[in-house]
């Protein structure tokens, strides 16, 4: 029952249409920004923040999580991230690793 | 149905102590695709990081992607995958609906739209072993842009195909009255993950290596 009157309210058709025209237009600019002469480390940062605003677009109206109880995304979100995050450990020593390189 | 709803309402009619109790007012198995979905994340979250480090750790590391036709196919490829989540959030709306029919058609455009990323992404993946790109050599730099490169994008076309097989067999059990609403809701999970992952691959595997002149 709960979910019938999602499928009316919270996830109506014109909502869905936006949201895909929302990720389109991130998409087109994320394209044009790739030939804009940006320093590497700011052009990574831009394009990193579009696609996260894309996927919590994604996670939030396609997959629904919007509309799902707190407490199953406080279960999934903050663990995702933690654990990505804690990957990031490896880049100080691959900067290491492109220092030392012998030239 | 009875039993499902039972399982999917909080506050349930069995007692919390026989469990009745249903923290997070989802069906057992779309809980189950969640996680699923959060180890496949951290799985392609792990090669990108890998292909991440390698790339910082390089020197001359390819961009080989021209605009035409690597870029542009690309960004249709996006397009492509982009429509197909709407259509399947057409799907779930349609099977919620009881429109059965409605929703295994639905469902039937989407993993076309699967089935049309797969034929564009092949075709530039052999467009770039034509080129000599191999898994660890390349015309180019650093030898590690072949290995990193068919290694991301080859598990996302695994995670496609896979998909378009996976929608193709509930597509087949709604049209026929089987299954429920709540499986379609599920495959749709798998498939905008899929779809997410790209969000991520497109950007830092073609943009970031985009031929400038």
């Amino acid at each position: 029952m709960e979910n019938a009157e999602h499928a009316h309210g919270a996830g109506s058709k014109k909502l869905f249409l936006a949201v895909w025209i929302a990720l389109l237009v991130i998409t087109g600019i994320e394209v044009v920004l790739s030939y804009q002469y940006l320093a590497l480390k700011v052009m990574l940062g831009l394009l990193m923040t579009l696609s996260i605003v894309k996927a919590a677009l994604i996670i939030s109206y396609f997959m629904h999580l919007r509309y799902e109880r707190r407490s199953l995304v406080l279960t999934l979100m903050p663990a995702l991230i933690f654990v990505i995050a804690m990957m990031f450990v490896v880049f100080p020593d691959s900067i290491r690793l492109y220092l030392m390189r012998p030239r | 149905m009875a039993s499902h709803e039972a399982v999917s309402i909080p506050g349930a009619t069995e007692s919390v102590w026989s469990g009745g109790a249903s923290p997070y007012a989802v069906v057992p198995k779309k809980l189950g695709m969640w996680l699923f979905i959060l180890s496949d994340a951290i799985t392609f979250a792990a090669l990108i990081v890998a292909y991440s480090y390698v790339r910082v750790a390089s020197e001359n590391w390819p961009r080989p992607f021209a605009l035409w036709p690597s870029i542009v196919n690309a960004t249709v490829m996006t397009v492509v995958l982009l429509t197909s989540s709407v259509t399947m959030v057409m799907a779930v709306r349609a099977a919620k609906l009881e429109m059965r029919k409605a929703a295994a058609g639905w469902m039937v455009a989407t993993l076309s739209g699967g089935i049309l990323f797969d034929i564009l992404h092949v075709r530039e993946w052999l467009g770039l072993i034509d080129e000599g790109v191999r898994l660890f050599k390349n015309p180019w730099g650093a030898p590690m842009f072949g290995a990193s490169f068919f290694a991301l994008t080859g598990l996302h076309m695994l995670h496609v195909t896979i998909g378009v097989v996976y929608l193709a067999v509930v597509a087949a059990c709604i049209a026929r009255g089987k299954l429920t609403s709540d499986d379609v809701e599920v495959s749709g999970l798998y498939w905008h993950f899929v779809d997410l992952v790209w969000m991520f691959l497109f950007p830092l595997i073609y943009l970031m290596s985009a031929k400038t002149a």
